[in-house]
């Protein structure tokens, strides 16, 4: 992702539409991009589930076996797949974009990559006993 | 407001909606769009997930949530039409992105309103 800088150059080098598969770095690049798309997709799934559950008994049974059928599983798996390949290179990216200093000194990335792991697990283990207990 | 007074405020909220994303969506995904359905894990009866969505905390934190995730997911999207498949229409393409993303923060709105 880069922003728009505004230089008002007048020449702009074109690029193939397809440049991002000539390099597996570049394809990453670009998958990790397209997460967007899952992570809106699955805002919405919570959105549907939260209102079955609403719409009553019957509705909330009726999502589940909506959500079994093969094309929404298919979807899904993916779908989960793009969100640990988002939570993975988030916080890969933190340190970069952000760099802390304590007393003087900079804290190093893995410290702040490890703190987040640390609250990824937190708020997972929470939301499994929310649900689950 | 400006466009550069709007900007910076976009991409606040594009990283707070990556933070929330990256640590709500995995377990919420793996619990609610495969273990349930497909059965690895009981789910949980329709009354107890229906008295937790009644709590009025449950709205803030989800609407908290899934408002700067739906930006998020608009932002970069606009970015992977731009750099990614070279889209140029910018105005348009900044239009429908963001435009959808407010769709569903509208729809979040009336879904959880009514559901809490």
């Amino acid at each position: 992702m880069s922003a728009d800088l505004g230089t008002g150059l007048a020449y702009q080098r074109k690029m193939p539409v397809w440049w991002w598969l000539r390099k597996r770095s570049y394809f990453l690049f670009v998958m990790r991009e397209l997460s967007s798309i899952f992570i809106a997709w699955l805002v919405l799934y919570l959105l549907l589930f939260v209102r079955a559950v609403a719409h009553g008994p019957a509705a909330y049974d009726d999502y589940l076996d909506w959500a079994a059928s093969p094309v929404l599983v298919v979807v899904n798996v993916v779908a989960f797949a793009f969100v640990l390949l988002h939570t993975f290179t988030w916080f890969q990216l933190t340190p970069k974009a952000m760099v802390l200093a304590v007393r003087g000194h900079r804290v190093p990335p893995w410290a702040i990559i490890g703190v987040q792991y640390v609250g990824l697990g937190a708020m997972s283990a929470f939301i499994a006993w929310l649900v689950l207990s | 407001m400006s466009l550069r007074r709007v900007e910076p405020l976009v991409w606040l909220t594009f990283s707070g909606g990556g933070v929330a994303a990256a640590t709500l969506l995995p377990v919420l995904t793996f619990l609610f769009a495969l273990a349930f359905p497909l059965g690895w894990i009981d789910p949980p009866d329709h009354a107890h997930l229906a008295a937790v969505l009644h709590n009025p905390l449950t709205f803030l934190v989800l609407m908290g949530a899934f408002t700067p995730m739906l930006v998020h997911a608009a932002h970069r999207f606009r970015y992977t039409l731009y750099d990614g498949l070279q889209v140029k229409h910018r105005a348009l393409v900044a239009a429908v992105c963001y435009g959808s993303a407010l769709v569903g923060v509208f729809v979040a709105l009336q879904m959880l309103g009514s559901a809490t």
